[in-house]
C-alpha cells in the first residue's frame, strides 16, 4: 500500500493490547518518551474476549498517575484498530504525532538535559 | 485477608519531598491480592515519584524491593543491611507491616503507602468487601454464617431494624441488609425458629474495647 | 417506689381504655419555649408526650432534658432513647437520671444511623441493641441491679416499650421481632406510621395468633400528611415506609389548599378503622411539625376527652 506515517513514532509490538500494563507506560515516560499510544483491536473483537478493555484501563491508570506528578496524563492515550486496516493506522498515527507535538516534549528530558 | 487501598500519590510526595534516597517496601501477601502494595504497585509508586522529582529538576534514588511479608521478623530481617541507607522507607504493607517496620528499624523514618481498610474478601476482580471486624468472639454459629458486626450498619445482635427494605440498607442502597441475609439463610437451613433466640449483650473486652490484643500461645512456645 | 413515678399511660392501658400519645421533637437550640409551646398544645389530648432523642441523627436539645420540661409543667413524658449515641455506662446512667426526676416512661431505640444527620463523619456506639437495652432497663427496674450486677439503691420506674415496624423487610420475620420483643421485655410498643391497614392488619393477625396482644400493648402509629408532597416523599425517600398508591392518590386528587385536610381526613378514617383491629390499645399521633393539630385529629376520632386517672 505504501502508506506514510511520521518516522518518530516507535512501535512496540506486543501480543495483546491487554499485555500492557500501567508501569510499561510509565517506565517509557521514565526514559523520556514525549507519548505512549496503546493500539488495541477494534472493542468486541478482542481475541482474548477482553485485552482491550483492559488495555484501556492501564492507559486510564497511567494518566492518572501522569497528571498527579505533572507530566501530564493526555500524553497517554488509546485507540482501536482493526489489524487489517493500514489507512486508518496511518491516519491515527499522524493524529497521534500532531497530538504529541503540539503537547511538547516530556518535561522529564527537559530536565534531564537541563541538569546535564 | 486485609483489604488495602493506595493513598495517593500527592499525600506520599508530602512526607518524603525532602528525601534524597528512598526504598519503597512492598508486601506479597494481602495487599498483592487486593492490588495496593504488592510488587507490580510498588513499580508504579516507584516509577511514578522518581518522574516527580526528575520533573522537579531533583534525582531521587528509589530502590524497590518486595518481600515475602511484612509482619513476619524472619523476613523482615532481608532488608536489616539496607534498611539504614535510606532517608526514608514507604512500605506498602497494611497497617501492621508498617508498624513492625517502624518498630524494628527504630531509627528510620517509616511512612504508610497505603491506607489498611478492613478484612474482607474479593468479591470479583476490583471489587472487595467486609465481612469480619475482628472482635475476638465469633457469633457466626447463631447467625446463619453471616456477620451483623461487621455486615449490619448498626451492628445490631438482633436486626433487622426498621430501615431494611428490599433486601438492602437504609445507609447505602448497594448495600445487603445483613439481617435480610442471616434470615435468608436461616430459612435456607430450615432453622427460621433460632431468629428468636435473644441475643445476649455482647462481651466486647475481647473487642477493641478491652484494648490492644494478644494471643499467647504456650503450647507452641518454646 | 413513689407514686409520682407511677405510669398513667400504664394505667390507662391496664384499665382498658384506649391510650393516646404523641410526640415532641426538641428544638435545635436551649430555648426550651420551644418544647413547651408544643406540649401545651396537646397536653390535654393525649395521655403522654414522647420526646425523641436525635431523631435522624440531627443534633437537637437532648431528650431528658425536654422530658424534665415536660414533666414540671404536669405532662406525662415518654423518654426515647437509642442505642446509637450511648455505651452501656452512658445508658444505666441516663436511666437513673430519669428515674431521679420519676420520668415514668421510656421507649428503647436503636435509632436513625448517623450517615443521615448532621454529624455523618461521626462514631456509633450500639455497644447494645434495642432489645438489649429493654432487657437493660427490665433488669434494672425488676431486679434492682445494674448489668454489672451490683445493687441500685432505689431501682427506676418504669413502664418500658419499644418500636416495631410491620411494614419493613423481610415481613415474614416481623412477627416474630415483636415475639422477640416482647421475650426480652417489652410492655408496650409504638409502631411505625400506618397507611397501609390491610398489611397492618395482616401483621396483627399474625400478631394475635400467637397471642403476643396479650403480653404487650401495642399502640398504632398513625401521621397525618400536610399536602401530596409529604405523602410521596414517605412513599419514595423513607426507607421501611408503606405508603399505598391509592393513598398517594387522593392527596394528589385534592387541591392544594384542600390537601392538609385531607390528610388529617385520612387519619381519623385510619383511626376508626383500626380500633376495631383486635390486640390495638391506643394511637400514637406523629404530625410531625404539626403538633396543633392533634386535638383535631383526638377529637375527631372520637378519642376525646382522654380518661382521667389519679
Amino acid at each position: 500500500m505504501r502508506l506514510t506515517y511520521p518516522t518518530s513514532l516507535r512501535i512496540i509490538r506486543v501480543p495483546c493490547s491487554g499485555k500492557v500494563d500501567i508501569i510499561h507506560i510509565l517506565r517509557a515516560f521514565e526514559k523520556g518518551a514525549d507519548g505512549v499510544c496503546v493500539i488495541g483491536c477494534r472493542e468486541g473483537e478482542c481475541h482474548f474476549k477482553t485485552g482491550n478493555f483492559r488495555a484501556r484501563r492501564h492507559v486510564e491508570q497511567a494518566q492518572t498517575v501522569l497528571d498527579t506528578i505533572g507530566i501530564g496524563g493526555e500524553r497517554a492515550m488509546m485507540y482501536n484498530l482493526s489489524s487489517g486496516d493500514g489507512p486508518l493506522f496511518a491516519k491515527y498515527a499522524e493524529e497521534i504525532y500532531e497530538k504529541i507535538k503540539a503537547l511538547g516534549p516530556n518535561p522529564i528530558r527537559r530536565q534531564k538535559k537541563h541538569a546535564a | 485477608m486485609i483489604i488495602a487501598e493506595k493513598k495517593p500519590i500527592e499525600e506520599i510526595i508530602g512526607y518524603v519531598d525532602d528525601c534524597g534516597k528512598l526504598l519503597i517496601l512492598g508486601c506479597n501477601e494481602c495487599v498483592t491480592v487486593c492490588e495496593a502494595g504488592g510488587k507490580k504497585e510498588v513499580g508504579i509508586l516507584a516509577s511514578a515519584l522518581r518522574m516527580y522529582f526528575l520533573n522537579q529538576g531533583r534525582e531521587v534514588k528509589i530502590d524497590e524491593i518486595t518481600l515475602e511479608r511484612q509482619c513476619d521478623h524472619e523476613y523482615l530481617e532481608e532488608i536489616r543491611d539496607v534498611a539504614d541507607q535510606y532517608d526514608a522507607i514507604v512500605s506498602l504493607a497494611c497497617g501492621v507491616g508498617v508498624q513492625f517496620v517502624a518498630e524494628k528499624y527504630h531509627s528510620q523514618r517509616v511512612y504508610p503507602g497505603v491506607n489498611t481498610c478492613f478484612l474482607g474478601a474479593t468479591e470479583e476482580r476490583g471489587r472487595w468487601s467486609e465481612r469480619c471486624q475482628a472482635c475476638g468472639t465469633c457469633i457466626l454459629a447463631y447467625t446463619g454464617g453471616i456477620c451483623p458486626i461487621a455486615r449490619c450498619a448498626k451492628r445490631l445482635l438482633n436486626g433487622p431494624c426498621g430501615g431494611s427494605s428490599n433486601g438492602k440498607c437504609e445507609v447505602n442502597p448497594e448495600l445487603d441488609c445483613a439481617w435480610q441475609l442471616i434470615i435468608d439463610r436461616l430459612k435456607a437451613l430450615g432453622r427460621l425458629e433460632d431468629y428468636e433466640k435473644l441475643l445476649e449483650i455482647k462481651d466486647w473486652s475481647t473487642d477493641r474495647a478491652g484494648g490492644p490484643r494478644k494471643v499467647v500461645r504456650e503450647d507452641l512456645q518454646i | 417506689m413513689s407514686d409520682t413515678a407511677r405510669s398513667k399511660l400504664q394505667r390507662i392501658l391496664s384499665e382498658g381504655h384506649l391510650a393516646v400519645t404523641s410526640e415532641c421533637g426538641p428544638p435545635r437550640g436551649s430555648d426550651p419555649e420551644a418544647i413547651k409551646e408544643k406540649a401545651e398544645m396537646i397536653k390535654d389530648y393525649v395521655d403522654a408526650v414522647n420526646v425523641t432523642d436525635n431523631q435522624t441523627s440531627v443534633t437537637r436539645l437532648c431528650s431528658m432534658a425536654a422530658c424534665i420540661h415536660l414533666k414540671l409543667m404536669g405532662v406525662e413524658p415518654v423518654l426515647q432513647m437509642v442505642t446509637r449515641d450511648r455505651n452501656r455506662i452512658a445508658i444505666q446512667s441516663d436511666i437513673l437520671g430519669a428515674a431521679s426526676f420519676d420520668i415514668p416512661n421510656m421507649l428503647c431505640l436503636s435509632g436513625d444511623h448517623q450517615s443521615f444527620g448532621d454529624c455523618p463523619q461521626g462514631q456509633n456506639v450500639h455497644d447494645i441493641d434495642s432489645m438489649q437495652l429493654v432487657q437493660t432497663v427490665r433488669m434494672m427496674r425488676d431486679e434492682g441491679k445494674f448489668l454489672g450486677g451490683a445493687e441500685i439503691k432505689r431501682p427506676p420506674n418504669m413502664f418500658v416499650g419499644a418500636a416495631a415496624n410491620p411494614f419493613a423487610d423481610p415481613f415474614e420475620i416481623r412477627v416474630p421481632r415483636l415475639a422477640k420483643k416482647v421475650a426480652a421485655g417489652t410492655e408496650f410498643i409504638q409502631t411505625q406510621c400506618i397507611y397501609n391497614l390491610d398489611k397492618f392488619e395482616e401483621w396483627m393477625k399474625g400478631v394475635c395468633d400467637r397471642g403476643l396482644h396479650e403480653k404487650v400493648h401495642i399502640l398504632a402509629g398513625v401521621t397525618p400528611f400536610k399536602s401530596a408532597g409529604m405523602a410521596k416523599f414517605m412513599k419514595k425517600r423513607v426507607p421501611g415506609m408503606d405508603v399505598p398508591d391509592e393513598v398517594v392518590k387522593r392527596m394528589s386528587d385534592t387541591p392544594k389548599e384542600k390537601q392538609p385536610e385531607e390528610g388529617i381526613n385520612i387519619c381519623v378514617e385510619s383511626i376508626e378503622r383500626l380500633k376495631s383491629v383486635e390486640g390495638v390499645h391506643g394511637f400514637h399521633i406523629m404530625a410531625i411539625e404539626w403538633e396543633g393539630k392533634v386535638p383535631e385529629i383526638v377529637e375527631r376520632a372520637g378519642l376525646y376527652p382522654r380518661p382521667k386517672i389519679d
